[in-house]
């Protein structure tokens, strides 16, 4: 991995004026926007964070409200070569380990993709090739950074299923995608992301299409595997619960931008952004009394072609009427410090808010 | 602790049944679809989807289903709304055998059975415009509505938080959340007596979930409905449910009150399913060792397991647990479990202690201190037992594997 990233600075020099950051993967103002007939589909507009190696960010939102996308930026599969239908636009800057990706040579970028940032889908069936015995599919991604030959890389296959937790890992390499269950399928996407021990691992709803069970093995094994490898790890998810487990920093997702952004502790006990109410006020939750009624949050999420003016949440929120001037209808709040490494985009005032949640919302949950 | 609006005693219901009565009764119900082969499409096997349950839902109340996916939750809901034909076992609704009743028999029952669908994309027809879809069970059941169809439609529409405007739209014009609405209130069209919602909110984001949840409650205390709600996701059916089935493998291992359930549950797979939800907490998150990991999958229902299905996961496996099947039965009022070594309650084979192989490797994922946990709960609930019935002996059924009684049950360990 060293000696990429040594090959790489060079292709990765800053092209702006910002000098290169000192986290491990820095997202400083990131935008994709897709062109379609109906109008520019604003996916991320304008999203910013930093992660260490060995720490977890937790991204939640809504379906729509730019968490995938966000993903899939990262890893540079956006990207509108000139074969790519998909035109996305994209803007801002990428940092991983001081390379730049969004300027970087696509070439540098694939030779990134699967050795230093890794991904795991959502849905392992349509993420697996069916025509290809899982080993295939693990040797190739192993042998694609890796100049073995087949052999060594398949011993290697072996080794990683049987770390994931597969039973007969020398039997199962050879079987199918389709004779494995959900969970299993799940196990060896992870298997084939950790093959090249990535330094940052991207998990896109990783345990949405799998059983309540399967879900707890699924978390407890990328949760060891974070320990034993020191990597960065994004999770995606609109499960609070799963956020909870694993994340040490938490980022919600609102109409493509981010409303608030945090240390776990806090975003859970001193959320200050609407929004974050409203998504754990309508959770129903084990670990509580009964609570007599959920509190949803009013209407649907935002159109992305059609983002409100203002604040995004504002015609849902319920405290839009509160900030002067009609400023949650005009003026795009930005995220502003509401504590330490704690920040929300919100134009009520922190102590509006600190008021709201202790008196009227925490309350109720 | 608060009293759920659902129970409350000012719940109206329609029809005949008092609130209360017993809407529907199943016994031994069984569906089983068989595999074909061959030339001659010869049957050689089955998938024992549902493999023999009995339960029964009373009028106004509310009762959740919850398993994993393949237990069999959803053919359940399509045998007791009958679109599919059972195996064998008796399906009554208000007290009449309707298990095998033909297309003409079932049609005037349509009316008081309806049922909400998981996909709000795939059961709503694309060509019609949600005036017809919802106006349809009165064109199907040939009534007509004081003040006409489209009149009712747009009531519906409006009972259902949808602007009656929208009378003339297309399905695609809607949010997922807004379908669900609609398919509620095709299901509300008829008055039905019974509801059966088929994973009615997993389909659907949390905020609007929680709004689709709070109009299911409401619904039911104004028109005082019946609900059978089949869902995987454990905080949901807590939410809605009165009482609530816990399903694996075909079978119901648990069925309680919502209190008893959730407070002390009793077969261990009911306990191991709730210790899996990740709670939205993160002072919790080291807090692992509460968890109790299940090993593997679940078995295939071409082959279920001999004896209680879920011995090959379980941490309390013992030798009567692969021969004998445990049957359903009431342990406390109210709540009745299927297990030889329940959770927080007297054993019910203390005789046999030899914990299978498989048992000890599970045991092994299971933290100490949840073992010793319930060890204490079933010792102090035995103890309790052995002293109202004053019986002498020792009735603890902790005793330690070396301990192992050897005359009844010979260790068979594979």
């Amino acid at each position: 991995m060293t000696e990429l990233s040594k090959t790489g600075a060079a292709v990765g020099e800053p092209t702006g004026t910002s000098p290169a950051p000192t986290a491990f993967l820095e997202v400083r103002d990131l935008k994709v926007h897709f062109p379609t007939d109906d109008g520019l589909v604003k996916s991320v507009d304008g999203l910013s964070f930093q992660l260490e190696k060995g720490k977890t960010l937790g991204i939640v939102g809504e379906s729509g409200s730019g968490k995938s996308v966000t993903s899939l930026g990262i890893m540079g599969l956006h990207t509108a070569g000139q074969y790519g239908r998909r035109k996305a636009q994209i803007s801002g800057e990428i940092w991983l380990d001081g390379t730049e990706l969004l300027s970087a040579d696509p070439d540098q970028v694939r030779r990134l993709r699967g050795r230093e940032m890794a991904m795991i889908f959502q849905d392992p069936l349509s993420a697996l090739h069916p025509y290809f015995t899982i080993g295939h599919q693990i040797v190739e991604a192993y042998r694609v950074h890796h100049n073995v030959d087949k052999k060594v890389a398949k011993r290697r296959a072996v080794e990683m299923l049987d770390r994931v937790g597969i039973p007969q890992p020398d039997k199962r390499v050879d079987s199918y995608p389709h004779e494995f269950s959900g969970g299993m399928r799940q196990r060896a996407m992870i298997a084939m992301a950790l093959v090249n021990n990535p330094e940052l691992l991207i998990a896109d709803e990783p345990t949405t299409a799998l059983d309540v069970t399967v879900q707890a093995q699924i978390l407890d094994l990328i949760r060891d595997l974070q320990k034993e490898f020191g990597s960065a790890v994004i999770i995606i998810t609109h499960d609070l619960g799963v956020v909870a487990e694993l994340s040490d920093d938490i980022l919600v997702m609102y109409g493509g931008r981010c409303v608030e952004r945090g240390p776990a502790e806090k975003v859970f006990y001193e959320p200050r952004h609407p929004y974050t109410w409203g998504l754990l006020g309508s959770m129903p939750r084990l670990d509580r009394e009964q609570q007599e009624r959920l509190i949803p949050v009013k209407g649907s999420p935002p159109s992305l072609i059609n983002i409100p003016s203002g604040c995004a949440f504002n015609p849902r929120c319920p405290y839009a009427d509160i900030p002067k001037d009609d400023l949650t209808r005009t003026v795009r709040p930005e995220l502003a410090e509401v504590g330490s490494q704690h920040w929300a985009a919100c134009h009520m005032t922190t102590e509006q808010r600190e008021r709201i949640w202790t008196e009227e919302i925490a309350p109720k949950l | 602790m608060s009293i759920p609006a659902q129970s409350e005693g000012t719940v109206i219901t329609k029809g005949d049944a008092a609130p209360g009565e017993i809407l529907l009764k199943v016994s031994g119900l069984q569906k089983h679809f068989p595999i074909r082969k061959g030339l001659l499409q010869r049957q050689v096997g089955a998938v024992r989807a549902v493999d023999g349950i009995d339960f029964e839902v009373r009028a106004g109340e509310t009762l959740g289903v919850v398993g994993e996916s393949g237990c069999g939750k959803s053919t359940m809901g399509r045998l007791i709304t009958r679109l599919l034909e059972p195996t064998a076992g008796t399906v009554e609704f208000e007290g009449k055998d309707i298990t095998h009743l033909g297309v003409s028999g079932m049609r005037p029952l349509r009316r008081d059975v309806q049922m909400i669908f998981q996909d709000p994309y795939s059961s709503l027809n694309p060509r019609h415009t949600i005036g017809t879809i919802i106006g349809a069970p009165f064109r199907l059941q040939g009534v007509t509505p004081e003040g006409g169809i489209k009149k009712e439609v747009q009531r519906l529409l409006s009972v259902v938080g949808l602007n009656p405007e929208h009378y003339n739209r297309y399905p695609h014009e809607f949010s997922g959340g807004q379908r669900q609405r609609i398919g509620i209130a095709r299901a509300l069209a008829l008055n039905p007596k019974l509801v059966v919602a088929d994973e009615p909110v997993s389909a659907l984001d949390v905020s609007i979930q929680a709004q689709v949840v709070n109009l299911l409650d409401d619904l039911q205390q104004e028109l005082g409905l019946t609900y059978v709600i089949i869902a995987h996701d454990l905080s949901v059916v807590r939410h809605v449910s009165d009482r609530i089935a816990v399903m694996y493998l075909g079978k119901i291992v648990e069925l309680a009150d919502r209190e008893s359930l959730y407070k002390a549950p009793m077969h261990p797979y009911t306990k191991a399913l709730m210790s899996a939800v990740p709670i939205p907490d993160p002072r919790r998150k080291n807090a692992k060792s509460e968890r109790i990991l299940l090993k593997g999958d679940v078995p295939s229902p071409i082959s279920p397991p001999s004896g209680c299905r879920f011995h090959t996961r379980c941490w309390k496996a013992t030798q009567i647990c692969t021969t004998t099947e445990p049957p359903l039965i009431e342990l406390k009022p109210g709540q009745r479990v299927a297990c030889h070594h329940p959770e927080n309650f007297e054993d019910q084979a203390p005789q046999d202690t030899v914990l299978l192989s498989v048992a000890k490797e599970a045991a092994e994922l299971v933290s100490d201190e949840v073992l010793a946990e319930s060890a204490e709960t079933s010792a102090a609930v035995a103890a309790e037992v052995a002293a109202e019935v004053e019986v002498a002996e020792d009735a603890a059924p902790e005793a330690s594997e070396d301990e192992a009684s050897e005359d009844e049950a010979p260790a068979k360990e594979k």
